[in-house]
């Protein structure tokens, strides 16, 4: 049988896993898990290529957590050339529309067609080259960029699978639902949930609290059936590193050698619970990976 | 389980929501209305330039479209047809105020509910909510409506009331159930804003305060249009302390500039944490650039205010109870009625 090929396909034939960050809601932490989870694959072995993509086109937040503000894409003769946020070792390339405005604070008032149209050129005309993984963070809701995305995407279905994430409370589980119940609708594989700001712990005398309550995550995995890959606590470390992650980045600058924030995440308690869920997550892309061998074959080539 | 590469996902199978369409009196409008030559055709092609663009029409991928003629004609596009009806429509509401952030999660949901809870608390009051947040409507459940549905009478679709003079409307009592996923495109967005504005039977009201989703998109864009000739009296927009917020938030501001919406203030959310235990108050969020208020500095606009985050806020909006009524001895209670009597006070001025 023939494969179908489109310009997605041809681009990202070198790209072997596609992994989509979702949540219903907004603000539970979508960007900051792509870039944990961005971080903890590129960690997971030397020579792991790792990609991240931003399709949150009105609020893209990666440049800023990957300590890559202000940065520009490059034009090459075989396409734009991602930000590596690892510089010399490109390994992490990262891509985003904040690499493509002139001013931090311009904002981009685009209505659907507009937005199809960049994320195509993300899909179609970014070099990304061989990638183990590509991270994709996308923005709140089920609709156009999260539609547009697995349309032009929909002929190397069997490499793409999704993450969500939620917070505990219960308006958030309801979105996280309608969130489920999308992928369900479009056959989305979904690898587990993650519950983030999960409790919080005082500074001062290490009481834990429950800020946005805590729990809810993993009840509505295990009644849906999914896997739960972990909760993370608010942490305010991590907080404060990817919020100011440009900040120090000039001191950093100098050692180019060392990829600055990664050393710097690795310090975090966060980093150590998310080498659990990037475990598990690794276990349930290995189990449907050999499942879709099996059912497709040759797709997977 | 993975699905054979070759079978297109049913993304366009989404019509989940059949009451929408269905009702007598919306699809008469659709059928004798002329095509909106904004609105881009559900079959239109995969490299639409958009209607807006000036290769409208004249691109090679509009061969086919059946919009093509009306994109091509390049007469002054033709008013939205249901522009005059919102704006008869709204003439008996008053005050029209947004509430707005770049970021989600930030609490716009719970913001908008506490306004409004906070204006109907005068029983002489009327206010109204509408919710275009089309794919995470929150309200109906911060309100604790979240199984009321929305009736059809001679006059419109009756919106759902708290109290008897608070009114509500959002997508979220038109799913049959709340884990429906709302899989719409723009147009389809931009057609229930413009529903919920002519279509529904709002009444007398002194205030309605719309509850945005994150974004400066299609529904804050078609919000905008619709409300033009109405006239928007200001946006209050919502911040968290930290920069990734604020760069959104900035965003946001950006878009009321061009579109030329007032924007009334700004609010700090989540601005320190009082841990129950020891009182001592941290944050969570740093305001590593300065916060809200260096931002309200930057970009000329005022300082609302800043409520701190206090756990019993966001279990209020779980359970569907007011958090002024529930706790209004707490810190949080006194930050939200301060920023609420400046609201009313600009508001007054206007």
């Amino acid at each position: 049988m023939a494969l179908q090929e489109n310009p997605v396909t041809i681009r990202l034939k070198s790209v072997k896993n596609v992994i989509i960050v979702l949540s219903g809601k907004g603000g539970v932490g979508k960007s900051s898990v792509s870039t944990q989870l961005a971080l903890n694959l590129y960690a997971s072995s030397p020579i792991a290529r790792v990609g991240i993509l931003d399709v949150d086109l009105t609020g893209p937040s990666i440049p800023r957590m990957l300590g890559v503000d202000g940065h520009g894409v490059h034009q090459s003769s075989d396409g734009w050339v991602p930000v590596y946020a690892d510089g010399p070792e490109a390994r992490l390339a990262c891509m985003s529309v904040g690499f493509l405005l002139k001013n931090k604070g311009d904002s981009v008032v685009w209505r659907g067609p507009k937005k199809n149209g960049m994320i195509r050129q993300f899909l179609t005309d970014v070099r990304w080259g061989e990638l183990d993984y590509l991270v994709i963070d996308t923005p709140p809701g089920t609709s156009d960029e999260h539609l547009s995305l697995l349309e032009h995407m929909a002929l190397m279905h069997s490499r793409l699978s999704a993450v969500i994430v939620t917070t505990p409370q219960a308006v958030a589980l309801m979105d996280a639902m309608k969130c489920l119940s999308f992928t369900r609708a479009v056959n989305l594989p979904i690898l587990g949930m993650i519950e983030n700001m999960s409790g919080y712990v005082c500074p001062c005398c290490g009481e834990v609290s429950n800020v946005f309550s805590t729990g809810g995550g993993e009840e509505m995995a295990r009644k849906e059936g999914l896997r739960f890959l972990g909760s993370l606590p608010v942490d305010t470390e991590l907080v404060t590193l990817l919020d100011a992650a440009d900040l120090e980045k000039s001191a950093a600058v100098s050692d180019v050698q060392s990829f600055g924030l990664l050393q710097r995440y690795t310090a975090t308690p966060s980093a150590e619970l998310f080498k659990n869920i990037r475990t598990r997550m690794l276990e349930e892309l290995d189990v449907l990976n050999t499942v879709t061998e099996g059912r497709v074959g040759i797709v997977m080539k | 389980m993975k699905q054979n590469a070759d079978i297109k996902p049913p993304l366009f199978e989404d019509d989940k929501l059949p009451i929408l369409f269905e009702r007598p009196e919306m699809v008469e409008d659709q059928s004798t209305a002329v095509p909106d030559p904004r609105l881009v055709p559900e079959n239109a092609p995969e490299h639409c330039p958009g209607t807006e663009s000036e290769l409208a029409g004249k691109a090679d991928a509009c061969n086919g479209c059946p919009n093509q003629e009306i994109c091509a004609s390049n007469q002054p596009k033709a008013p939205d047809t249901s522009l005059p009806f919102i704006t008869e429509r709204m003439t008996t509401v008053k005050r029209k105020i947004l509430v707005l952030s770049g970021k989600g999660g930030v609490g716009k949901s719970t913001f908008t509910a506490q306004l409004a809870w906070a204006f109907a608390a005068d029983e002489q009051t009327q206010t109204g909510i509408m919710d275009v947040d089309i794919c995470g409507p929150s309200i109906p459940t911060i309100l604790g409506i979240a199984n009321e549905q929305v009736h059809a009478s001679a006059s419109g679709w009756s919106p759902v009331y708290v109290q008897d003079n608070l009114a509500v409307m959002s997508v979220g009592f038109m799913l049959p159930s709340s884990k429906n996923a709302v899989m719409w495109r723009g147009p389809k967005k931009n057609g229930l804003i413009s529903q919920f504005l002519k279509d529904v039977d709002w009444g007398y009201l002194d205030y309605l305060v719309v509850d945005t989703p994150p974004g400066t998109s299609d529904e804050h864009l078609s919000i905008v249009q619709y409300l033009k000739d109405s006239g928007i009296d200001g946006a209050v927009v919502i911040t968290t302390p930290q920069e990734v917020a604020l760069q959104d938030v900035r965003r946001e501001i950006d878009f009321c500039k061009k579109v030329g919406i007032r924007v009334l203030g700004l609010v700090e959310n989540m601005s320190g944490f009082v841990c129950p235990s020891c009182k001592t108050e941290s944050q969570i969020f740093k305001p590593t650039t300065g916060g809200a208020k260096k931002l309200a500095a930057d970009m000329g606009i005022e300082m609302l205010g800043a409520v701190p985050l206090d756990p019993r806020i966001g279990k209020s909006a779980d359970y569907g109870v007011s958090f002024l009524d529930e706790y209004p001895d707490s810190p949080a209670s006194t930050a939200y009625l301060d920023i609420i009597d400046r609201i009313k006070e600009i508001l007054e001025d206007i």
